[in-house]
């Protein structure tokens, strides 16, 4: 027995070495190791064997099968390796050669500037409030003090619907309505900004459309200053526009806030150093801001004595346009997909 | 309002070196300064010459040859585009080298073959004005080669044009702007007092005016000036009125404006001889009653809304506050005017003036409030003006009060000014701030309180608030220091905004693109749309495509869809997040305003738009919506289309385009369409994603194939696959339908692969064949047989 086994022990290597791919080697495995192959089989009649003999004999079949597995591991993996390679070889791409990309698309520009807009002022601690669309002429004109015939009305071409006495509802003309609608619901302290959608009664063109967006801010607080007000948009305008973009206030005038202000910032494109399209200027006129009036705070039942508060607000497609060089508001709104996939994200 | 350096220099000595600098000033008082112009500035190199021979150009209609002499006697060659020459015209010419005010340089070119040798001028082109109609034609006496400034006698001066809020009516003039910018400045502000030599007599026994309704009129104040003579102004006078905009057109009427634009009291010159009696009556108007004003227009009044100036037999002839009349319009014969300087009820004038849709100067002034002190001094001063033509002031007048309300003290607190500004400025600092601005400041009896009187020509001004106002001005917005907010509070966005987010990334992914269509329809549209046409309409809309607000995103995704066909742009999908608004609900005044999702896939079918609705409805975690096709929306396709529902409740629609609804919108490619009602949509609970455990134990796949009947929804098939497979059940899909032999006409097979594990052991085959005859049993009744 012990013979066999040396003799089956010193054919291997001659066997294993002769399968030329890995379903070969795997059949010589079979014939050498597998159930029915000869160790296997010596490996059975070793039960008419003496303890000693069966000891020696189990000893030399665990000895050879060892060394035929060790053969056969090193003979696998160099098949293995000469395999891989071989596919390898045949399965090149050329990774430009490309049909059928999926197509992605894209968020729509004011979608774009909204949420980059609003991520800034949640990272300065403030809620996102929204509004109806349309507005009774409360909310929109009276509660701000713009009482009927202010003649501050004539600020806002204001469109108005078939609904109610005439000329009571309307499409909103700011987002302002908004901040009547935050006090009245909610409690002071209030930090909130108001995006949305605003219309006016106005011809597209170029730079106007009938429809378009603002984004307000509404802080209501004890002992709010003009200094917060100023604060706060600098705090803004560094975070949106960047570091070196910073703000100034121009005396003005709103029926809803006093002081009021213009809320102007360094030309981005010229960093303030003056060009066309800031006019030779160096700034840019964003929007309006001032302190919320007393009688605003009155008409929804805050003691100005006790509250104070600060509101701004500005035009959002200006900023998407700026942003991207657009020179068209209308573009934005025609549903071009040549021009909403310039713009994924 | 437009302001010159040299008129605001009356007032105040203002420093002429650095115009910028002073404007810089004037906006951050707010007075913005839209542009500075420099007038007679970049005249040089600009001459007086004289037209000696017009000739045609050979090879140009348009263009002139025209021979100047600038004085040396050669004929000098320039093509002209001006058809408004003569032989002998003295006309500025532009030499060679010369700087145009708009930067443009005159260089020797040829046009058209003909050699141009500088440029003939027309006023705007020399910044004197707006005329460009032709070549601007000086008198024929100035000698040739005469800098035109020379010959124009043109002083430099700077031309401020500011944008005046509405909050500021003493801005309204030059004195104004002056007296805020010499206060900010620390400059002493002064009127000239006019010097007027008046004219022996009583005016009050020619004229006097009866105030019928006083709340109309808060003051009404009548001068004579007699030795009229209708003479064109003096040129100084001409000039001040055209810098600031207003056509100056004789002495009479160029002194008015003149008035009014310096001293922001607009005020009106009646020919005395056209009125009767010298009586006027203040009334509101009549119904019916007509004028013809100044500008030849006949105009139908309102009563109790038009404000009217009549005369004694009680016939308009004058709108208050907007217009005067044309029966007593100054004239070539004028030699006594009857000067009106009044005070009108700022509301009325708003209302007269917006509803009439006239505006003019002076009720731009009018509704603002002017100043009710100034009317004497605005009378003389008219007078000066008038003075060299020989018109005299008569002695007296006639002043009549109607309702005019008091100026206010102002109780002013330090503490209020510093808590509402953020800044630490004492009591006396204050003072300072405001006693220039003509406030009158009084320490009260308590301390850090002043009683402010308001002056006269800030209306505006009736409250602490404002007052503040004023003092934050003049104390410089640029000083107040910004406190950096603090993070006391937390910001966050709210479940439907994060929704939102997810929605629109997730349709961006399956590369659908968002778009605005604007919320307004035509009449038609809806029903085009195969939709309901009852709808919220817009009152004043510009255009009858702007009438309707949409019901529906359906239109507006449409056309846009169709736009982008008409370019050339095939298989589009977009989507919308946006409001549409319904009919009000019962009781309630607003519309039924509702924010709807919707996305039209173009050359897809409705298959496309479910697999969408599939992967957004997992993204938001909706569960139990179900596509009711039994009764198709409208408008959808009635074979393809189907209500997505949960429970009772109705969330949206699913489907694709109806082929009637393309046809009509002149569509190529069949829609694939979804719109969902966000709010309904996203008020129950959802994408609450509780975790499942993951067994460790392996799962089996068990392949069903079930033939069914073609009326029978495969969810439905589904939804008994799920309830009777039972808890062993992780997932199941279909992943094969098939129609035809040896499936039956009108049914098809269905392939389902369910995956199933147990959480706490390896699966025998008696549980796999448990599973199978209970799915296969389940089935019977629904009429499906498992297919061998």
């Amino acid at each position: 027995m012990i013979d066999d086994i040396t003799r089956i022990a010193a054919a291997a290597p001659a066997l294993i070495a002769g399968a030329n791919s890995v379903d070969e080697l795997r059949a010589v495995e079979a014939d050498l190791l597998g159930k029915k192959g000869e160790l296997t089989l010596l490996k059975k009649g070793m039960g008419g064997l003496d303890p000693e003999g069966r000891k020696v004999a189990g000893s030399a079949l665990n000895d050879a099968r060892d060394s035929i597995e060790a053969v056969l591991a090193v003979r696998r993996s160099d098949l293995e390796s000469a395999e891989r390679a071989s596919m390898v070889a045949t399965e090149q791409l050329d990774l430009t050669e490309l049909l059928g990309t999926p197509e992605r698309g894209s968020l729509h520009l004011v979608t774009q500037t909204w949420d980059r807009l609003v991520d800034v002022f949640i990272g300065m601690g403030f809620t996102v409030a929204e509004g109806p669309e349309v507005e009774t002429d409360w909310y929109n004109f009276e509660a701000l003090n713009i009482p009927a015939a202010h003649p501050a009305r004539g600020m806002w071409d204001t469109l108005y619907v078939d609904l109610g006495d005439p000329e009571t509802v309307l499409l909103r003309t700011h987002t302002s309505p908004v901040q009547i609608r935050v006090m009245t619901d909610g409690e002071p302290p209030i930090y909130a900004v108001m995006p949305g959608r605003v219309y006016r009664r106005d011809t597209a063109d170029a730079s106007h459309m009938p429809v378009f967006h603002q984004i307000e801010g509404l802080v209501v607080d004890r002992n709010i200053s003009f200094a917060d007000l100023a604060g706060t948009l600098e705090a803004f305008t560094s975070a949106y526009f960047g570091g070196s973009i910073h703000s100034r206030l121009r005396p003005s005038y709103f029926p809803f806030t006093e002081p009021s202000a213009e809320y102007d910032i360094n030309c981005v494109f010229c960093e303030g150093n003056g060009c066309r399209t800031c006019g030779q200027t160096g700034w840019l006129e964003l929007g309006g801001c001032g302190m919320v009036h007393p009688t605003v705070l009155s008409n929804v039942g805050l003691d100005p004595e006790e509250w104070s508060g600060f509101a701004f607000g500005f035009g959002l497609d200006r900023l998407a346009l700026m942003r991207h060089g657009v020179d068209d508001i209308r573009e934005m709104y025609t549903g071009d997909v040549r021009f909403l996939e310039q713009f994924p994200s | 309002m437009k302001v010159l350096l040299s008129w605001l220099q009356e007032f105040a000595p203002f420093p002429g070196d650095d115009p910028v600098a002073l404007g810089d000033v004037m906006s951050d008082l707010g007075m913005a300064v839209e542009s500075i112009e420099r007038i007679g500035e970049g005249l040089d190199g600009i001459v007086t010459v004289k037209v000696l021979e017009l000739r045609t150009h050979p090879d140009a209609d348009k263009i002139q040859l025209v021979d100047v002499d600038i004085g040396d006697g050669e004929a000098l060659q320039i093509c002209c585009g001006a058809t408004n020459l003569t032989v002998g015209d003295v006309v500025p010419l532009a030499t060679l080298g010369t700087t145009m005010p708009d930067g443009m340089e005159i260089a020797r070119r040829k046009m058209r073959g003909e050699w141009s040798n500088g440029m003939l001028c027309s006023g705007r082109e020399l910044a004197l004005g707006e005329d460009h109609s032709g070549i601007y034609i000086l008198d024929p006496s100035f000698a040739l080669g005469l800098p035109i400034v020379e010959a124009l006698g043109i002083t430099p001066d700077v031309l401020f044009d500011l944008e005046i809020n509405p909050n500021r009516p003493d801005a309204m003039s030059v004195a104004g702007v002056a007296r805020d910018l010499a206060a900010r400045l620390g400059l002493p502000f002064a009127i000239p007092a006019p010097n007027v030599d008046e004219l022996a007599g009583d005016a009050s026994s020619i004229t006097s005016v009866d105030i019928i309704d006083p709340d109309l009129c808060g003051l009404f104040h009548i001068r004579v000036i007699d030795g009229i003579k209708i003479e064109p102004s003096p040129r100084w006078i001409a000039d001040r009125l055209s810098a600031l905009g207003m056509r100056p057109i004789n002495n009479v009427v160029d002194a008015s404006n003149y008035v009014m634009l310096e001293l922001g009291q607009p005020n009106h010159t009646y020919d005395l001889a056209k009125m009767p009696g010298g009586a006027l009556r203040v009334r509101w108007a009549r119904d019916g009653e007509t004028i013809t004003t100044l500008d030849g227009v006949e105009r139908n009044l309102t009563g109790g809304r038009d404000g009217v100036i009549a005369d004694a037999s009680d016939s308009a002839i004058g709108i208050a506050g907007v217009m005067g009349g044309a029966s007593t319009e100054i004239s070539e014969t004028t030699t006594t005017v009857l000067l009106e300087c009044a005070w009108w009820q700022p509301m009325a004038i708003a209302r007269s003036s917006k509803f009439m849709g006239l505006r003019s100067e002076a009720s731009a002034r009018f509704e603002r409030g002017v100043d009710p002190a100034i009317v004497d001094l605005a009378a003389r001063r008219l007078a000066e003006l008038l003075a060299p033509s020989g018109a005299r002031l008569v002695e007296g007048s006639v002043t009549v009060n109607g309702e005019l309300a008091p100026t206010p003290a102002v109780r002013v607190r330090t503490s209020r000014v510093n808590q509402l500004l953020g800044t630490d400025i004492s009591t006396e600092q204050i003072i300072s701030l405001l006693t220039p601005l003509g406030f009158v400041c009084e320490l009260g009896g308590e301390d850090d309180v002043l009683s402010v009187t308001v002056p006269t020509f800030r209306p505006d001004t009736t409250n602490e608030t404002d007052v503040i106002e004023e003092i934050a001005r003049h104390y410089g917005y640029s000083k107040i220091v910004g406190r950096a907010p603090t993070s006391a509070h937390t910001g966050s966005l709210t479940p439907i905004q994060r929704d939102r987010r997810s929605i629109r990334q997730i349709l961006v992914g399956l590369g659908i693109h968002e778009a605005m269509p604007l919320p307004f329809l035509a009449p038609g549209d809806l029903a085009r749309c195969g939709l309901p046409p009852e709808a919220v309409t817009v009152t004043n809309p510009l255009a009858a495509e702007e009438s309707v607000l949409r019901t529906s995103l359906r239109p507006g995704l449409l056309r846009a869809i169709a736009y982008n066909e008409s370019h050339r742009t095939d298989g589009v999908a977009l989507f919308e997040l946006g409001k549409v608004f319904a009919l009000p609900v019962s009781g309630e005044t607003l519309p039924d305003e509702r924010e709807h999702l919707a996305f039209a896939l173009a050359g897809r079918d409705a298959t496309a738009a479910a697999n969408v609705w599939v992967l957004l409805a997992q993204t938001l975690g909706l569960e139990d919506v179900v596509i009711d096709q039994s009764a198709p929306p409208a408008g959808l396709h009635p074979g393809r289309s189907g209500v997505l529902r949960r429970g009772g409740e109705q969330l949206g629609e699913i489907g694709e385009i109806d082929p009637g609804v393309l046809d009509a919108l002149g569509l190529r490619e069949r829609v694939a369409w979804l719109q969902l009602d966000l709010g309904v949509a996203l008020a129950a609970p959802h994408g609450e994603h509780r975790y499942h455990h993951i067994s460790r134990y392996p799962s089996s796949d068990l392949d069903l194939a079930f033939e069914v009947d073609n009326a029978l929804p495969a969810a439905s098939i589904e939804a008994a696959v799920r309830s009777a497979a039972g808890p062993l059940l992780v997932t199941v899909s279909l992943f094969d339908v098939f129609r035809g032999n040896p499936v039956p006409d009108g049914r098809r097979s269905l392939a389902y692969r369910l995956r199933l594990q147990a959480p706490d052991r390896t699966l025998t085959d008696e549980d796999i064949g448990g599973v199978q005859r209970s799915v296969v049993e389940a089935l019977i009744p629904l009429g499906a047989t498992l297919r061998g």
